[in-house]
């Protein structure tokens, strides 16, 4: 049973991670959070299969063993997902503020069309100036 | 055992906490981080002297056993870049005293300055390979917070960037972990290097493999993965500039590193000599992409890259010289690099612009800014005797040792090339004269601030007693190749002692 399930658990990691890669690829920054989330539990269930999945008993040891007794499951990649869910929970929230932030500063969602850091060559020196300092438009000439 | 492997990631960590209650009172929050900063300092020194004297520190979290817990891990690699992070957090930290206005600190400035060197320098103690990608998240959202605080609208546009490809990274990386774990049965780095030995599968471990490759090599910067960089290291403030363009890309160099010569090592061929074509051309593209710049900053960004194929290409040739230049390499090239970002904010200061065409007669003007320009920036391009000849002399001789000829040329024709990007730099804004539409900016009047010149000079003046008398900091590389390239050393400093 184990092994069909690791199967099953396999590929459907594999379509969450091609679904989010396309929602990231997708240049808009809220289908880039959509991929995100979903990038962070395809991520975690891959670490889930990672430590196997098996019918077993809690790892804990009965009163008067010193042993526990086997088969045991493993508690490591829970911890780790764990571990893994709560800084990603963190990331998303510090992702979502700042894309609502960029979002209230350029007015745009739209990766093609934010190019402030960037200017296009066509654009001319002049242009990348007028990004870098709005305040100082004595500086826009003669680059 | 001792715990003072675990103060370079502690003492920022409390002053982070203690800056926090500060907030509102600026002028404390500075006097508190440099006074943090400056004890970090003699922390690290006596972690590093500790190392160099009595070999490898280990301490076991919480006395877990080696495998099972945490294992803090100070070698010679790893104590020359906690030391570097310590000498450059207490320079930016000096420096941010002439740049951060109250309003940047009130947003916690110096709080997320002294996470992100606690996050880095845990990075550089850490022997788990978990506990890896918990202090590389510390570093990032300490560095996502950073880039953007601000609030220009190009450094939203360029942390949008930044976080998103980073972000990307980070998964990568916990994939490959899991990966990792699924094959092997461990994380902690000693005993992966026992465990994949015994891995029954080896086309699933070059595969992810490839994966850690793939997420270092985004944060190192390596072609074809380095377009966040030039995106983003431009657009905040000199001081963060100048501390993320030093440390960030340092730490995937350094993770590369660690895990290529210590877990990664059973298909040398294969994984290396990806390495070495993506070395070659990440330094090719790195300084061709400087040359069509003309802003100060965006230039030396795309040097970073370049540079950061000199070490790859050190990890990649994987000969004990090999691995030693590349160790001098990332040392002289942490402070150069941070250095020539701090001297751009200082021009900027004097006469008002990162922009080349706007600069102009700053040799006349401040003719010790020149000066203090001129020693990082011919380091970098590797004039002798500055420190960068020495790393670049011995990357090239470790390459012609193993008949690398090509290896060879491009390390010299790349600093042919960094020469002409700081002579562009050197001609423009320091011996050409003023232009004339500049005018209503008076430079007469600019004097350039003591806490800039301070940190600045600091760092030139390490960078010319690493040129002077580079022999015992090559003594310590060449320690730090040993380890690297013998890592029986490295398993039995964790697991054997217990």
């Amino acid at each position: 049973m184990g092994v069909d399930m690791e199967t099953a658990l396999a590929f459907i990691c594999g379509i969450i991670a091609a679904a989010s890669i396309y929602l990231m690829l997708s240049g808009n920054l809220i289908r880039f959070i959509f991929g995100l989330v979903l990038a962070t539990n395809a991520v975690n269930l891959l670490i889930f299969v990672s430590g196997r999945l098996s019918q077993t008993q809690p790892p804990l040891i009965a009163k008067d063993a010193v042993v526990p007794t086997e088969p045991l499951a493993n508690a490591l990649p829970q911890a780790l997902i764990l571990t893994a869910i709560v800084i990603g929970f963190a990331l998303l929230t510090f992702v979502f503020i700042l894309f609502y932030r960029t979002y209230q500063s350029l007015g745009t969602v739209d990766t093609e069309s934010m190019r402030i850091a960037e200017p296009r060559e066509d654009d001319g020196e002049d242009a990348a100036n007028s990004g870098v300092n709005p305040d100082k438009p004595q500086q826009q000439e003669g680059a | 055992m001792s715990a003072l492997p675990v103060l370079p990631v502690i003492l920022p960590l409390k002053v982070a906490a203690i800056t926090l209650w500060f907030r509102n009172a600026p002028d404390k929050q500075h006097r508190i981080s440099l006074a943090g900063s400056f004890l970090h300092l003699g922390v690290c020194a006596m972690l590093f002297i500790r190392v160099v004297q009595d070999g490898i520190q280990t301490m076991q979290v919480g006395k877990w056993p080696a495998p099972f817990g945490i294992t803090l891990i100070a070698d010679h690699l790893s104590v020359i870049m906690v030391m570097v992070t310590a000498v450059l957090g207490f320079a930016v930290i000096l420096y941010s005293r002439a740049e951060i206005g109250s309003r940047m600190l009130k947003s916690g400035y110096h709080t997320l300055m002294n996470i992100l060197l606690a996050g880095v320098c845990g990075a550089f103690l850490t022997g788990d390979l978990f506990n890896l990608y918990v202090w590389f998240e510390v570093m990032l959202m300490a560095s996502f917070g950073l880039l953007v605080l601000g609030r220009e609208k190009q450094q939203f546009d360029g942390g949008v960037k930044y976080v998103m490809i980073n972000l990307f990274s980070t998964l990568l990386f916990i994939s490959g972990i899991g990966l990792l774990y699924g094959l092997t049965g461990t994380l902690n780095m000693a005993d992966l290097h026992l465990a994949v030995q015994e891995v029954q599968n080896p086309a699933v471990l070059t595969a992810t493999a490839a994966i850690f490759m793939t997420a270092f090599g985004i944060k190192a910067g390596i072609f074809p993965l380095f377009f966040w960089l030039p995106v983003s290291y431009h657009t905040p403030p000199v001081a963060i500039s100048a501390i993320l363009a030093g440390l960030l890309t340092k730490v995937g160099v350094y993770a590369m590193i660690r895990l290529f010569s210590l877990v990664f090592i059973f298909n040398i061929s294969y994984t290396h000599g990806l390495l070495l074509i993506s070395a070659v051309v990440t330094m090719l593209t790195g300084v061709l992409g400087a040359a069509a710049y003309n802003e100060f900053r965006r230039i030396l960004s795309f040097h970073i890259i370049s540079q950061v194929g000199y070490m790859i290409l050190g990890l990649a040739l994987f000969t004990p010289l090999a691995l030693a230049g590349a160790v001098f390499y990332i040392l002289h090239h942490m402070i150069v690099k941070a250095n020539l970002f701090l001297i751009s904010g200082l021009a900027e200061r004097v006469s008002g612009s990162f922009e080349l065409g706007k600069l102009g007669g700053l040799y006349r003007s401040n003719w010790f800014v020149a000066l203090l320009f001129f020693i990082p920036a011919f380091s970098l391009a590797g004039f002798p005797p500055l420190s960068g000849f020495w790393a670049k002399l011995v990357l090239v001789r470790a390459s012609l040792e193993i008949q690398a000829y090509g290896a060879a040329a491009a390390a010299v024709i790349v600093g042919l090339l960094t020469t002409y990007s700081m002579t562009k730099i050197w001609g423009e804004a320091f011996w050409k004269p003023r232009p004339p539409d500049s005018d209503n900016f008076d430079v007469e009047k600019k004097h350039p601030d003591i806490w800039m010149l301070l940190p600045i000079s600091m760092l030139a003046g390490l960078t010319l007693i690493i040129g002077l008398v580079p022999a015992p900091f090559l003594a310590v590389a060449e320690q730090a190749a040993h380890e690297l390239t013998h890592p029986e050393i490295y398993v039995n400093a964790v697991l054997g002692g217990k």
